[in-house]
């Protein structure tokens, strides 16, 4: 029987075109970014943001936006969908297609609600704070691309005052080949509100896809925020995920990344220290294998005194992987009595593994404690050693080397049950390794 | 059945450290080596455990019969060589009891895990009776531990593994006197007719709570004299220039 099949086309040439219901300064953006991706180039490798990366990696020429899977791989996903037991919200999207969506567990007055009903819902507070930070660490280009084509994901607001437990979990799956998804998440915490949502990123099977997501966090004064985000996109896949903190007088937010999935992953972290006594935690683990490369950008921005961030990202490096890092602390005028700290450190696994880190910092106020270093060193072969002679073997000796060298990542997430499916996550990851 | 040490030769790259060195410990048996600083005892007990540094250029190590030599550090651990280290290595982020854990879980056939119950109920027995704090299960493997505590954790790990042969580097160096009690009652407790000891030690004090049946003194990479208990006590008085020429005259 023959089937027209054209081959869809590619993001670089598809200009979207925003529903009529959305509101107009949504479908103004939009355009508007449109033109700012076609206009912006790939940027290219003497760009300071891509030293030791690959921006071709992210070339939307090779996908084409998804659209809605077959119902038996919407199915699949959802039944792969294994999380946590006790949520208060949990969405799934497939294709950028919301299939399931459980929000009857959130405390009333809590907004939890795909983005395209929440612009519909709620305009004016997501026109307040949807994108509001520039893409400065090297992927405007590809924040614009998001921008144009968003549809899916979940914004959040929760009211001044109120304390929602349990977290907000969200999978994002790619089921087609070469396929792009473009998963969005917006916190916003009102004053002394509190929340955690955890993002899944994932593919059905080993396809090649692109996961271009973007997520921003304000917390409003004394609000806490704390985010996961676990990426097990299928190995021939490709992940970008840009994200943006502003953090209010007195508010804390924590984000943590899990890197496990993609052959390459890109992660842009910008920390906007607004208010004084605001706190940033950024926390990541990866665990790259076979040629997996590891991207990671992040800024930490002091604008306000007595302000605290604290950066530990962790790298266990396997076979012929790459990680690269750099991160900037930037401490503004005026912004005493700052504390900051950054920290990457790698574990090498393999001789032909390859980390590269570039720590920096730019002080302008006084009174201010600030740090940053990294590290990358081998597996230690004493150490191996003491646990072989205790009868356990080199797999698993290693693999408990790693398990340690990730601990005190693992230990700042202090909501029990999601450190739990993280370890087990991680754990997945450690088994499949050789 | 016993632990054989047969013309035991073994090198660093560019020197030979152990050289034709003999011993069988039965099982039942309490065995202390003594010997100068650099002689070689810290080598003996890391070459039997298998450490890569080492290579051995003859000799055999039989272990109830079995050629261990051929075998990973670990395999050689699993057949029931335990070595107390002379100084413990530190693992970050990986908790007393998960490492623990591990190491008997090691010991079962594939697939199959220990009782958490059982295996609990037994650590906090034995940690008693090492009067270690309960708080050790959960802290990194010898992080941030004082030399004793550190002794004191290699021989807990002796208590939960329950080895065949077990080799004591100098664990009474780094002790109080009351820890040193404790961890010789701990030993004591250990002792049984199926289990042979390995003490490594420079003082007789150990030995007054850990009564050896045999006294070695090892020099040279070589065990140049045994005799009983009283061989220590003549050691501590008379040092080891006395064994040069005891040896020296009767060679
Ligand atoms: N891995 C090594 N690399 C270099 N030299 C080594 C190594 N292991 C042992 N040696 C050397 O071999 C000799 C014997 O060392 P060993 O540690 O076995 O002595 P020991 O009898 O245990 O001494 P001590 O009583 O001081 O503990 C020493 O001279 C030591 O420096
Ligand atoms: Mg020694």
């Amino acid at each position: 029987m023959p089937d027209t099949l054209t081959a869809p086309a590619s993001l670089a040439t598809t200009a979207p075109t925003p529903s009529a219901d959305l509101p107009q300064w949504f479908a103004e953006r939009a355009t508007t970014a449109w033109t700012t991706f076609d206009s912006l180039p790939i940027p290219g490798i003497k760009d300071e943001h891509w030293r030791y990366s690959n921006a071709k990696r992210l070339d939307p020429a090779a996908f084409h936006r998804a659209t809605p899977a077959p119902e038996s791989a919407e199915a699949e996903a959802v039944a792969s969908s294994i999380g946590l037991s006790d949520t208060a919200a949990r969405l799934i999207f497939v294709n950028d297609q919301l299939v399931q969506s459980d929000t009857h567990a959130l405390p009333e007055g809590v907004i939890c609600e795909t983005l395209t009903d929440a612009l519909i819902k709620h305009p004016e507070v997501v026109q307040q704070h949807f994108m509001q930070r520039e893409a400065a660490l090297g992927s405007a280009k590809f924040a614009a691309l998001h921008l144009a084509h968003v549809q899916a994901g979940i914004v959040v607001i929760v009211p001044k005052n109120v304390v929602v437990e349990n977290p907000i979990e969200v999978f994002h799956w790619v089921a087609t080949e070469n396929a792009a998804i473009f998963p969005h998440t917006l916190i916003v915490a009102g004053d002394n509100a509190s929340v955690t949502v955890v993002d899944h990123y994932r593919t059905l099977g080993e396809i090649p896809a692109f996961s271009c997501a973007v997520a921003d966090f304000v917390a409003q004064p004394g609000g806490r925020i704390t985010y996961a985000h676990c990426q097990e996109l299928g190995n021939a896949a490709t992940a970008l995920h840009l994200s943006s903190t502003s953090a209010h007088r007195d508010s804390q937010i924590k984000s943590f990344q899990v890197q496990l999935g993609a052959a390459f992953s890109r992660s842009e972290s910008i920390s906007d220290l607004l208010g004084q006594g605001s706190r940033s935690d950024m926390i990541s683990i990866s665990l790259p294998t076979a040629s997996q490369v590891v991207d990671q950008r992040t800024l930490q921005h002091h604008a306000a005194p007595h302000t605290g961030s604290d950066l530990l990202y962790k790298n266990a490096l396997y076979d012929t992987s790459r990680t690269i890092f750099a991160g900037l602390i930037t401490v503004d005028e005026g912004a005493h009595f700052t504390d900051a700290y950054q920290t990457c450190r790698n574990l090498i696994n393999s001789e032909e593994a390859e980390a590269n880190s570039m720590p920096g910092l730019e002080i302008n106020a006084d009174q201010v404690k600030c740090s940053h270093g990294s590290t990358s060193s081998p597996v230690s072969d004493e150490e191996l050693f003491y646990l072989k002679a205790r009868g356990i073997n080199d797999h698993d000796s290693r693999k408990l080397i790693v398990q340690g060298f990730l601990e005190d990542t693992l230990s700042r997430l202090d909501h029990e049950p999601l450190r739990h499916l993280i370890e087990q996550r991680i754990e997945s990851k450690l088994a499949s390794i050789a | 059945m016993s632990l054989v040490i047969e013309n035991l030769t073994a090198q660093i790259p560019d020197r030979q450290i152990l050289n034709g060195l003999n011993l069988t410990i039965n099982p039942g048996e309490v065995h202390a080596i003594m010997g100068p600083n650099g002689s070689g005892k810290s080598t003996l007990s890391k070459v039997l455990s298998g450490h890569s540094d080492y290579e051995v250029t003859a000799g055999t190590v039989t272990l109830d019969g079995q050629n261990i030599l051929d075998l990973e550090v670990d395999a050689r651990a699993r057949t029931g060589l335990f070595l107390a280290f002379q100084y413990p290595h530190e693992i970050p982020g990986v908790s007393n009891a998960n490492f623990l854990r591990a190491a008997l879980k090691a010991r079962l056939p594939e697939g199959e895990d220990i009782d958490a119950v059982a295996f609990y109920k037994q650590l906090y027995t034995r940690m008693d009776q090492l009067e270690m704090d309960r708080s050790f299960t959960g802290r990194s493997v010898n992080e941030g531990f004082s030399g004793g505590e550190k002794k004191r954790n290699e021989i807990l790990q002796l208590m939960m593994l329950e080895p065949k042969y077990a080799i004591l580097d100098e664990t009474d160096s780094g002790l109080d006197i009351d820890a040193l009690k404790v961890v010789a009652r701990g030993v004591n407790a250990m002792r049984s007719e199926s289990r042979g000891f390995l003490l490594i030690t420079h003082y007789q004090r150990l030995l007054d709570y850990i009564q050896p049946d045999i006294v070695h003194v090892l020099m040279d990479g070589q065990i140049v004299l045994t005799g009983g208990k009283d061989l220590a006590l003549k050691l501590e008085e008379k040092g080891y220039d006395w064994v040069k020429d005891e040896v020296l005259a009767t060679a």
